[in-house]
């Protein structure tokens, strides 16, 4: 693998204005995406995961412009995007391409797939016009449609045909890089895995980059070269696959990582919960933005912003965490305030919550 | 099973959407028997207008709609005047029939020329947001707090009485309900992925809004044009009545309300029969309509 810059972003910000009051000011801002900065190479696919409404998915569309970042830079094969004219932009678009979520929404319920596909073409002008028709074909047996759907609505195909439909159109202009942006989660597990199967070929094929947004970390682990874990628009944990699946180093990813289901019932894993809820973007917390749910949160937590930086030697250039206390907690120097793994378990046993379980438990002890 | 359909389709030629599109609308609206009958109603309203629209005054009878006979004057409903005559002998049957070219037509016309400002209006609007949104739905907010009648009524007074000038108020004062609606559905349909996916692929703004916006927003508009011109009739009728719409002798049915009003007690059907086809063309619109929304809901599909 080469290990050439394909993209590069830096200090990407993107903040959602409110607005309010009688004249209509913004009264504050949503900061959906708060200062993050990231790398993807050539050929690589980098997943960001992280839970709703985290930032992940407004990352991939402040990248594409769909939405115009606040701040940052984002660097694509040397050129800076967010500097580019109108004019230079779409022809820019020809490079990057994205894949959404959802496959009921995403094509023109009113086109066809020879009319979409055509289209895609036409404003790229990626192919000439007599050759479009011969490329369509190409482009729906590559991605596994037949021949003879060429000429059907949306509405006639399954949701993941129609997954189908919407690479074929982000491939159809010749991409470097797409951004899967929760591409697989609206369809059903086999659909799933055959439609990943699909994007690894491609990649294979035809040397693309993948950004993959994503919440199913089973998904992440068997797709991604790097993963990127974020917390309310933060970048908490960023590194290789397989070094944060197997030490996980930041609170958060080590919670999100207990969350995948075992497929072993006799093999009993340890289920981290996590107190409370997202706090509001609006005003997120001071400090390290997870210290409101960290059990290991200390002073220095509430007022110091960790830096995203490898923590030892070893994990040079391949594994950063954003947490004080990362070395500390692997090492079992510094330890949780309170017991993270069994609180659910009392209260699903009895039914009841967070505060009753609590004052049983103070009783218990007693 | 679905494969046996997949196969045999293959061989037959394939059937061309629109068509399609159209026959399953028809079985749709089949289903709502009420809509049907507006539907036909109108169907044949239409069919009598084209003669009124050709010759005025012959219409489809061929019996001037004007030919007075003061021998016969107040006439009740008989077998020779099948609705009475008026207070100069005129046959309100012939003339009602003559004049449903004039209802019809300042319907379609204003509902038109509404349509035709109001909704690039409000897909401007919906579409770039910002201050261009806030100028022009404000400007519709002006026209909205007039009640509609009162704003027709100013515009005519300035303009004067005659049948184009009724369709330009009328119009006028429906051109913000047109915006607001479009304005609504753009803002809806323009946040769908499949726009996103159109813009990432670099298209400019006019395909986005004409390729990919306007057709997925057309039934809301069909339907709110179907019902309107509901409105529109009622509305012209209404001028008409104040002696502000179509001038006589047009056999306007505002205009012939008006003129039976000072022979209420001793001849009603004067009033009564025109009064009757305003009431039967305003709810075969609004049956129709409401059974086109429906029909062309597409969450209503089965």
């Amino acid at each position: 693998m080469t290990t050439k810059q394909l993209l590069k972003v830096e200090n990407l910000k993107q903040y959602f204005p409110i607005k309010g009051g009688f004249l209509g000011r913004t009264v504050n801002h949503v900061k959906a995406v708060d200062d993050i900065s990231f790398t993807i190479n050539k050929g690589e696919t980098v997943s960001v995961v992280g839970e709703s409404g985290c930032g992940k998915s407004t990352t991939g569309r402040a990248i594409l412009r769909l939405d115009e970042p606040t701040a940052g830079s984002v660097e694509f094969d040397g050129q800076d995007v967010l500097g580019l004219s109108k004019a230079d932009m779409r022809k820019m678009r020809a490079d990057m391409q994205i894949i959404f979520q959802d496959p009921y929404a995403s094509l023109n319920p009113r086109k066809t797939v020879r009319q979409t596909l055509n289209e895609a073409m036409e404003i790229q002008n990626v192919v000439p016009k007599r050759e479009r028709n011969d490329k369509i074909i190409e482009l729906m047996e590559t991605v596994g449609l037949q021949r003879h759907q060429i000429d059907r609505f949306p509405h006639e195909f399954s949701g993941g045909q129609r997954q189908r439909i919407g690479i074929a159109r982000a491939l159809s202009v010749n991409p470097k890089l797409i951004i899967c942006d929760e591409a697989v989660s609206a369809l059903d597990v086999s659909i799933q895995a055959q439609v990943l199967n699909l994007l690894k070929r491609l990649q294979r094929e035809m040397d693309l980059t993948f950004l993959f947004i994503a919440h199913d970390l089973g998904v992440v682990r068997h797709i991604s070269d790097r993963i990127i874990v974020m917390y309310l628009g933060k970048i908490v944990e960023m590194g290789e696959t397989k070094s944060i699946f197997e030490n996980p180093q930041h609170p958060y990813t080590k919670a999100l990582l207990s969350a995948i289901p075992v497929p072993n019932p006799k093999k009993k894993s340890e289920r981290i919960f996590l107190r409370g809820d997202v706090p509001s973007p609006i005003d997120p917390p001071s400090g390290c933005r997870f210290h409101t749910r960290c059990p290991f949160a200390t002073d220095k937590c509430r007022e110091e912003i960790p830096v995203l930086e490898a923590k030892d030697e070893i994990y040079e250039g391949k594994h950063t965490v954003a947490c004080h206390y990362a070395l500390d907690i692997q090492a079992g120097k510094h330890e949780a305030q309170y017991e993270m793994t069994n609180v659910r378990k009392v209260l699903d046993e009895e039914g009841m919550d967070d505060e009753s379980t609590a004052k049983d438990r103070e009783e218990a002890k007693n | 099973m679905a494969v046996v359909s997949k196969e045999s389709a293959l061989e037959t030629k394939p059937v061309n959407p629109r068509v399609k599109s159209m026959k399953d609308f028809y079985e749709r609206l089949k289903k709502n028997k009420s809509a049907l009958v507006g539907f036909y109603v109108l169907l044949f309203f239409f069919f009598v207008s084209i003669f009124g629209a050709i010759d005025a005054n012959y219409g489809i009878t061929g019996v001037s709609s004007n030919a007075t006979n003061l021998t016969a004057k107040l006439q009740g409903p008989s077998a020779e005047y099948w609705f009475g005559t008026d207070h100069l002998g005129r046959d309100i049957f012939i003339r009602i029939l003559h004049g449903m070219y004039i209802t019809l037509g300042v319907g379609f016309a204003a509902t038109f020329l509404a349509g035709l400002v109001g909704v690039p209006l409000g897909i401007i609007s919906g579409y770039f947001g910002g201050w261009v949104d806030t100028v022009i739905m404000r400007i519709m907010d002006i026209l909205l707090a007039f009640p509609g009648i009162l704003l027709a009524l100013a515009i005519v007074s300035v303009l004067g009485g005659s049948t184009i000038n009724v369709t330009i108020a009328i119009a006028i004062g429906a051109v913000p309900q047109f915006a607001r609606i479009v304005r609504g559905s753009t803002l809806t349909t323009k946040k769908l992925e499949y726009v996103d996916a159109i813009r990432a692929l670099g298209a400019k703004n006019g395909k986005i809004i004409f390729q990919h916006i306007l057709p997925n927003i057309m039934s809301p508009i069909i339907v709110n044009t179907t019902l309107f011109i509901a409105t529109a009739i009622l509305s012209a009728a209404g001028l008409s009545f104040l002696g502000l719409g179509v001038q006589p002798p047009t056999p306007e049915w505002g205009a012939m309300l008006n003129d039976g009003r000072n022979y209420m007690y001793q001849a009603s059907h004067i009033t009564f029969f025109p009064g009757m086809m305003i009431v039967i063309v305003v709810l075969a619109f609004n049956l129709f309509g409401d059974g086109l929304r429906d029909a062309l809901d597409p969450k209503m599909k089965k």
